[in-house]
């Protein structure tokens, strides 16, 4: 039997330990259960000669393909963007770019200043002190001082410019863009017990280094030098609820397989727009038979991804290639709603440095401009070391029917029904793939890059899970309030991506961090009176 | 990760006469062809979890060529390799990328690349600041962060 918690923490990822190192200074007894276990630097792809390659098996982003132990599988076939996440301690900040934009004020107003959507039930400013505290744990580096950003301070120096960031900030300037170093959770000096990057490249599958901040080197020592405890291979089969209609605990599967009951006064859950309301639906119960807390019919609902639009091409010069982060510089050009384009939004643009000689080669083989034969060899050495990237990170708006359900014969490891997506791209969304596409062609051909190629979107490019359990003040059109707590279950916090509202047009983490030490922070000060 | 491949012997054939097509010897470059007794042998060890999806895709490969990829007169096997390629889907997918894995990761084809001979970590590389001067206009620029009333 198993003592009973004060607060339960479901998922150990960007938001579980953010929400784990806030709550820590109550000295309430908090668990955090996660599915997967620890992870070991040593054994990162950079490690060994064979690093590329396991991006295609033990590491690549898909779930689906990469299979390990603690994935659970997703039936992703009817949509046109696959859904990428790692599961583990660190969750996907294990695996992601480090990129580390904000959403900006406007974003959360979309129905006030360009009637779509809804508006967030709260807004930048009473985000922004959680921005700053999280920006100092994950330890950012980057310049302050973005005119077409809002205001960041980073403790630590932006990553060089390199080739590939002269070249297309040489471009940019020639077309009269807006351009910036981008903020990114690289460390770029010694931090806080953090190596300083000695650029590696090959970033998003884990840093061997340690200098990408993910939150088993971050918040999670921290969290646990403050008694949080963590429990890993722990799979959450569901949220019992009593007669009173509150969360009692959660059933899971610890690391033997054995069924497990873990009674909690409080449960957060943490597990990103795809595993949160995969969760509630299959808690469903006699008091909850939609799936918990879903009196709104919302969960799993509203799903969106960012549709990426990648184009690259090859400059004759060379390029940082791999021997650099990806990260480099983002635009803010097309950001904001300009009607006149077509459709309502916009989108942020993230620029790449290049790739390693394998990925090249697979990539330009598979697009069919690196040859077979004889004259593989030449055009290769053309290609290899030459290229540089331009994203359109498309700002996706809320529709119901882009959604997570129940697969009704998918099962994970342990006979829990796995999430089916539907998703479907919407006409506004198309359209500003288009207008991300000829923008990013013209900014390539101001840098003289030719061999041009497209992704429009990125298949296996579902980062950013993110809507299925939305935030707002009407029971009836959101599944959590303004700070976080299920309108239904007044014991039961969602802390992720599933709580966004609207996607903005840029990549969400450290938004998702923000808004999960606001939440606790509110649970913080309403402790007398947190179930009112 | 190596693992027992459990291609037929007709199957490493026409795998080996495949990574020639795709990537040959170069004299001019001075590289061995992806058909070269190392590089075969680092596919073979390190199929893994690749080994079904090659293994359908060298069906297929044998299929088309109703004999050993190699006795094909060369008219016949370029004709059969864009088939393989043009209707193979992933499975002809996967095979190409093993094939091209291990090619750029052979020690005498990133010599010839001039890449060292090591994985990233944990020398890392050097990267050069680039030129901030680039940044000026930008820095010169007033605030055009949307307002939000």
């Amino acid at each position: 039997m198993n003592k009973p918690v004060d607060v339960l923490i479901i998922g150990a990822g960007a938001s579980g330990a953010a929400v784990a190192w806030s709550l820590a200074d109550t000295k309430m007894h908090i668990l955090c259960l996660d599915q997967g276990g620890w992870m070991s630097q040593t054994e990162y792809p950079s490690t060994g000669r064979d690093w590329e390659a396991r991006f295609y098996g033990d590491y690549s982003p898909s779930p689906n393909i990469r299979a390990r132990p603690e994935d659970y599988p997703v039936n992703d076939d009817n949509s046109p963007i696959k859904v990428v996440n790692f599961n583990g301690v660190g969750g996907s900040t294990v695996m992601y770019t480090a990129h580390w934009p904000r959403l900006h004020p406007s974003d959360f107003r979309v129905k006030t200043l360009d009637g779509v959507a809804d508006d967030w039930p709260i807004d930048y400013d009473t985000l922004a002190p959680f921005f700053a505290e999280n920006d100092r744990i994950m330890g950012t580096s980057g310049l302050s001082g973005d005119p077409a950003s809002p205001l960041t301070d980073p403790p630590m120096p932006p990553q060089p410019l390199g080739r590939s960031g002269a070249i297309l900030g040489q471009a940019m300037n020639k077309l009269g863009w807006h351009w910036w170093p981008s903020d990114t959770t690289v460390a770029t000096m010694d931090y806080e017990g953090r190596a300083r990057c000695i650029n590696l490249g090959h970033c998003t599958p884990a840093c061997a280094q340690g200098a990408k901040a993910s939150t088993d080197i971050t918040y999670w020592p921290l969290a646990l030098r403050a008694g949080v405890e963590l429990r890993t291979h722990c799979r959450v089969r569901e949220i019992v609820t009593n007669d009173e209609g509150m969360a009692s605990g959660v059933i899971y599967y610890d690391k033997d397989g054995v069924e497990q009951f873990q009674a909690a006064e409080v449960v957060v859950i943490a597990c990103n727009g795809i595993g949160t309301p995969r969760l509630l639906l299959n808690s469903a119960s006699k008091h909850f038979p939609d799936g918990l807390a879903n009196s709104s019919g919302l969960v799993g609902k509203n799903l969106m991804f960012h549709p990426y639009s990648q184009v690259y091409g090859y400059v004759e010069q060379p390029t940082d290639s791999n021997r650099a982060p990806p990260t480099c510089l983002w635009s803010k050009e097309f950001y904001d709603t300009d009607l006149s384009r077509g459709f309502v939004r916009g989108y942020g643009i993230q620029f790449g440095r290049g790739a390693g000689p394998v990925f090249e080669a697979v990539a330009s083989e598979a697009k069919g401009i690196l040859p077979w034969g004889a004259d593989h060899h030449r055009v290769f050495r053309k290609l290899n070391g030459h290229r540089i990237a331009a994203s359109a990170i498309c700002e996706d708006l809320p529709e119901e029917h882009n959604r997570v359900t129940l697969d009704p014969v998918l099962k994970d490891s342990h006979g829990i029904p796995a999430p089916r997506i539907d998703y479907t791209i919407s006409e506004n969304s198309a359209k500003m793939m288009e207008h991300g596409i000829a923008r990013a062609k013209e900014v390539l051909a101001a840098a003289g890059a030719t061999d041009i190629c497209v992704n429009s979107p990125i298949l296996y490019g579902g980062w950013h899970l993110l809507g299925t359990a939305r935030m707002g003040s009407d029971p009836k059109r959101s599944v959590v309030n303004e700070w976080g707590r299920s309108h239904d279950v007044k014991n039961l916090f969602i802390v992720d991506g599933s709580v966004f509202v609207t996607s903005g047009g840029v990549n969400p983490t450290s938004t998702i961090q923000a808004i999960a030490l606001y939440v606790a922070d509110q649970m913080k000060q309403r402790l007398a009176n947190l179930f009112d | 990760m190596s693992v027992e491949t459990n291609l037929t012997a007709a199957q490493r054939d026409d795998l080996r006469a495949v990574a020639a097509m795709i990537i040959p010897a170069s004299t001019e470059y001075n590289v061995p062809g992806a058909d070269d007794a190392v590089i075969q042998a680092d596919m073979l060890a390190t199929l893994g979890r690749d080994a079904p999806a090659v293994s359908a895709a060298l069906d297929h490969l044998a299929r088309l060529a109703g004999q050993p990829l190699a006795r094909l007169d060369p008219a016949r096997r370029d004709a059969v390799a864009k088939e393989f390629r043009a209707s193979g889907g992933p499975a002809a997918a996967t095979l190409v990328r093993v094939v091209l894995q291990c090619y750029y990761r052979d020690d005498r084809v990133l010599r010839s690349l001039g890449l060292e001979l090591r994985p990233p970590f944990p020398k890392g590389y050097e990267l050069e600041q680039g030129d901030w001067s680039l940044l000026d206009p930008i820095k010169a620029r007033p605030s055009t962060l949307r307002r939000t009333s």
